[in-house]
């Protein structure tokens, strides 16, 4: 029982520590990089998205913006 | 029963946008100027209309707002505006750097822990708050394109009247 109880109390606390902290808008230099992105060519980026757009833009498209910056 | 119905939406409409209303004392702070080191305090501008934002440099959109924030302030100083913009770079160069080729003639403060950012829940960058003459928050707006000058603009003008 004790056993039990011990490894159910390691799981929890152990499970709790997994939480993530959001990062700060003001720590995202590194992320606002142009070698950050996803994919780092600005024109493949903008014929990708102008396809998706065009594609998904009954339910909203492009509806949310940034690349890791948090500008806009 | 339905004759109650706008009522009962007009009293709604009003209750939802009662906090854009409500003017609440912006958090005080005190920082250092750049490059300068020398402390300023939101208290020593009491009695101004005070033009906060929060930018960096590597965040392009705060770039662009620079010539614009020069040009408010040179038309509306001797009325009574403050631009304060607060860097949260961590790198003192990449500051120099910028300000070496833009020149602001307004208050350049540093914050590159971000204490005095989280104290105003920042969310975004860049993000522009706007203090009336008694030290109230009176707006918040996020981000900055070309086309939101002109509100900025009415807002400021609307303040400087008070």
């Amino acid at each position: 029982m004790i056993k039990t109880l011990l490894f159910s109390t390691f799981i929890s606390l152990v499970l709790s520590a997994c939480s993530l902290e959001p990062v700060q808008p003001w720590d995202r230099d590194l992320l606002a990089q142009q070698k950050m992105q996803l994919v780092a060519d600005p024109l493949e980026i903008y014929l990708d998205e102008h396809t998706y757009f065009s594609k998904e833009a009954s339910s909203g498209g492009q509806g949310v913006g940034g690349g890791g910056c948090g500008c806009n | 029963m339905f004759s109650r119905l706008p009522i009962f939406f007009a009293a709604l409409l009003i209750f939802l946008t009662l906090p854009t209303f409500a003017t609440e004392p912006a958090p005080d702070f005190t920082l250092p100027t750049f490059p300068d080191n020398i402390e300023i305090n939101l208290k020593d501008f009491k009695g101004r209309v005070v033009y906060l934002d929060f930018w960096a440099t590597w965040c392009p959109p705060c770039r662009k707002s620079f010539p614009w924030m020069d040009e408010i302030h040179e038309r509306y100083k001797d009325e009574g505006l403050s631009v304060i913009a607060v860097t949260l770079d961590k790198k003192r160069e990449q500051i120099e750097q910028f300000i070496k080729k833009t020149e602001p003639a307004f208050i350049i403060a540093h914050d590159p822990t971000g204490k005095v950012a989280k104290t105003y829940e920042l969310r975004a960058m860049p993000t522009t708050y706007l203090i009336d003459r008694n030290g109230h928050l009176v707006m918040t707006h996020t981000g900055f394109r070309s086309i939101d000058k002109e509100g900025l603009e009415a807002a400021i003008q609307e303040q400087l009247e008070k």
